[in-house]
């Protein structure tokens, strides 16, 4: 397996690291990754991400739970076995309908929230006894970590970070079957 | 930012409001030339065209469903007055009640729809001062400028049920009263002097409310830097008000608009009617902050601002559907007889508007302003504001109409004039009240922060 390696700039303040991506992002690097500890605001339009498309599928999922909710109650209520409870008119879905409704509701969000949850777990590749991918602990604390590939071009890509703040600039050899 | 009022729009604002004036003459004329001496005639013509329009249309079945409404809307709706007369009154009373009430009523819905825009208005500001919000304050001269409208608007209101009278408060009419058992038990709070004296409580402490804190707000703009006095003041201010509006607000509605139906009552009541003024308040800061911007008069204000209140509208319109759903829901299935009617009469009657006004003011808002960038366009906010405010016109027309005009209901020349009328009175002192000061409050201490808001 060919060992790739990668260049690790660490950095101890957040409006450091941001002016730090401005400028790899203007000399053209491509930035694998950045670790940090806490959410920096406006991390991910410097570094040019694509916005999350989470919520159209919250959207869509509690499409599906409003239909779902009227499926079952009409097949239940209406359809299967249109008893008389307390004179409430079963005869069709919308005469009814008001007492359907915290269901409906409740069916929707139910759908959105958790169907959207489960998502951005499949999304993020997150689960119970997954090995954490922390190329260095101190990141989860008070670090900053950016991880740019190298392409022979260690000393100018060094020297640039040194340039931007970094306070510790480390060059690792990673292993693709590591993680 | 000075802005002066145009003559362009000072002129449309009269032409607006002679042709409302117009409209509305109109329609008091039309509803008097049905008279004790030809209601007779008018009904049998009615009944004429309207028994033709049945067997044409739908045949023998139409015709019986038809009768059964009449039957039922006599017997339930007007059980009100019906019964306040000891069921003495003729079918050609009744009629003519509901056509005289008409221009009365459609003037009293104009009348508080523009009234209860800036009282929301009003509202918001104070919550954006008690909260001290960093986004809004680059708005708070459009909002001051919107509030000038309490005043006078509260006054005509209190005006026009003080000439219609018992044409919209049954409870007014002594005759119907001295019949009555249920509104004698309420006459403690429901007489005129007391109504009329409560209302002008309401409107001394809301508009006190306003003058001092566009007071204030002025008197920041000149004073030092550092001193922020004018500013704790209108905080302080700000917090007492919100206490006392959010009594009055709630026996505001009892008053103005759930007395129409002396024998109903309902206890969230005051919160549906406040969530419909709030949500309208919201609109309309949002538009007119649109149409200031589109001059180039409202260069600090930005997309993130625009896209703040239309999320306000966006929320609001959902909590008032909670609150329109809850009251409803709740009446229809318990169905208690002395509480239903109020909802019977509206399906009955008003099956249109008031099923309609649930999709304007649900479902449009809830899925043009549901994306965060079409929050963020102007035209889609105008396009949504539109509607939301159509909605809640709609809304106000369903709360007062059944118990004045019954099924005799219509969107026509009065109910048009009176929107005419009310909306260019409106447009004139806002737009007036606009140009008196700068339209950036530059002395309040968040407004550095406001200006630079970003979402």
């Amino acid at each position: 397996m060919e060992a790739s390696k990668v260049i690790h700039a660490i950095y101890t303040d957040d409006d450091v690291l941001m002016s730090a991506v401005k400028t790899v992002k203007a000399e053209k690097y491509h930035i694998e990754e950045i670790y940090t500890p806490f959410p920096v605001h406006g991390l991910d339009k410097a570094m040019g991400l694509a916005p999350t498309r989470l919520a159209i599928t919250a959207f869509l999922y509690g499409c599906v739970g409003i239909t779902v909710a009227t499926v079952m109650m009409n097949f239940i209520m209406i359809q299967d076995w249109p008893q008389d409870i307390g004179g409430k008119p079963s005869f069709s879905y919308l005469e009814n309908m008001p007492a359907f409704v915290p269901i409906m509701f409740e069916l929707t969000v139910f759908f959105a929230a958790h169907l959207m949850v489960i998502t951005f777990y499949l999304r993020s590749r997150m689960w119970p006894f997954k090995k954490a991918e922390n190329p260095d602990p101190r990141t989860t604390d008070d670090h900053f970590l950016m991880e740019i590939a190298v392409h022979n071009n260690e000393e100018s890509l060094t020297n640039l970070l040194k340039n931007t703040g970094a306070v510790e600039i480390n060059i690792v050899n990673k292993d693709e079957d590591a993680h | 930012m000075e802005y002066k009022i145009s003559n362009r729009l000072r002129t449309g604002a009269f032409i607006l409001m002679i042709l409302g004036a117009l409209g509305v003459g109109y329609g008091f004329m039309d509803a008097y030339s049905v008279n004790e001496g030809n209601i007779t005639e008018f009904l049998a013509n009615e009944d004429h065209h309207g028994a033709e329009h049945a067997t044409e249309s739908h045949g023998e079945e139409h015709n019986v469903s038809a009768a059964h409404a009449e039957e039922g809307h006599a017997e339930e709706a007007h059980d009100a007055e019906a019964e306040a007369e000891g069921h003495e009154m003729t079918h050609e009373e009744h009629v003519l009640h509901q056509l005289h009430n008409r221009p009365y009523a459609a003037l009293y819905v104009a009348a508080f729809f523009f009234f209860m825009i800036s009282l929301g208005v009003l509202a918001f500001y104070a919550i954006q001062y008690a909260a001290q919000a960093g986004w809004s304050p680059v708005l708070f001269r459009v909002m001051e400028g919107i509030t000038s409208y309490v005043l006078p608007g509260g006054l005509l209101v209190l005006a026009v049920a003080f000439i219609a009278d018992s044409h919209i408060f049954i409870w007014m009419d002594e005759n119907v009263v001295a019949n009555d058992t249920i509104i004698q038990n309420k006459e403690s709070w429901l007489n005129k002097p007391w109504f009329f004296i409560r209302g002008l409580i309401f409107l001394a402490g809301w508009s006190l409310y306003r003058h001092f804190s566009r007071k204030f707000s002025v008197a920041q703009d000149n004073a030092d830097v550092n001193d922020n006095t004018y500013f704790k003041k209108n905080f302080r201010i700000a917090a007492g008000f919100l206490v006392f509006y959010i009594y009055t607000e709630s026996m505001m509605s009892w008053d103005w608009i759930m007395s129409v139906d002396p024998h109903w009552f309902s206890t969230l009541f005051g919160w549906y009617v406040f969530a419909s003024m709030f949500v309208s308040g919201i609109t309309v800061i949002a538009l007119i902050t649109i149409f200031l911007k589109s001059k180039g008069l409202l260069s600090f204000v930005n997309d993130s601002h625009i896209h703040d209140l239309a999320k306000f509208m966006f929320g609001i319109s959902i909590f008032w559907t909670y609150l329109w759903f809850s009251q409803f829901m709740l009446i229809w299935y318990a169905n208690i007889p002395e509480e239903v009617t109020y909802f019977v009469t509206r399906i009955e009657d008003y099956n249109l508007p008031f099923f309609g006004m649930v999709a304007l003011n649900f479902l449009f808002p809830l899925l043009l302003l549901m994306n965060s960038d079409y929050k963020r366009i102007p035209w889609f906010v105008v396009m949504a504001g539109i509607v939301i405010l159509f909605g809640h016109y709609i809304d106000i027309f369903n709360m007062i109409m059944p118990a004045t005009v019954g099924d005799r209901w219509f969107i026509g020349i009065p109910e048009i004039g009176s929107i005419l009328l009310f909306g260019g009175l409106f447009m004139l002192i806002v737009f007036t009240s606009l140009g008196k000061y700068p339209l950036l409050a530059k002395g309040n201490p968040f407004i550095k922060e406001s200006e630079h808001f970003h979402y």
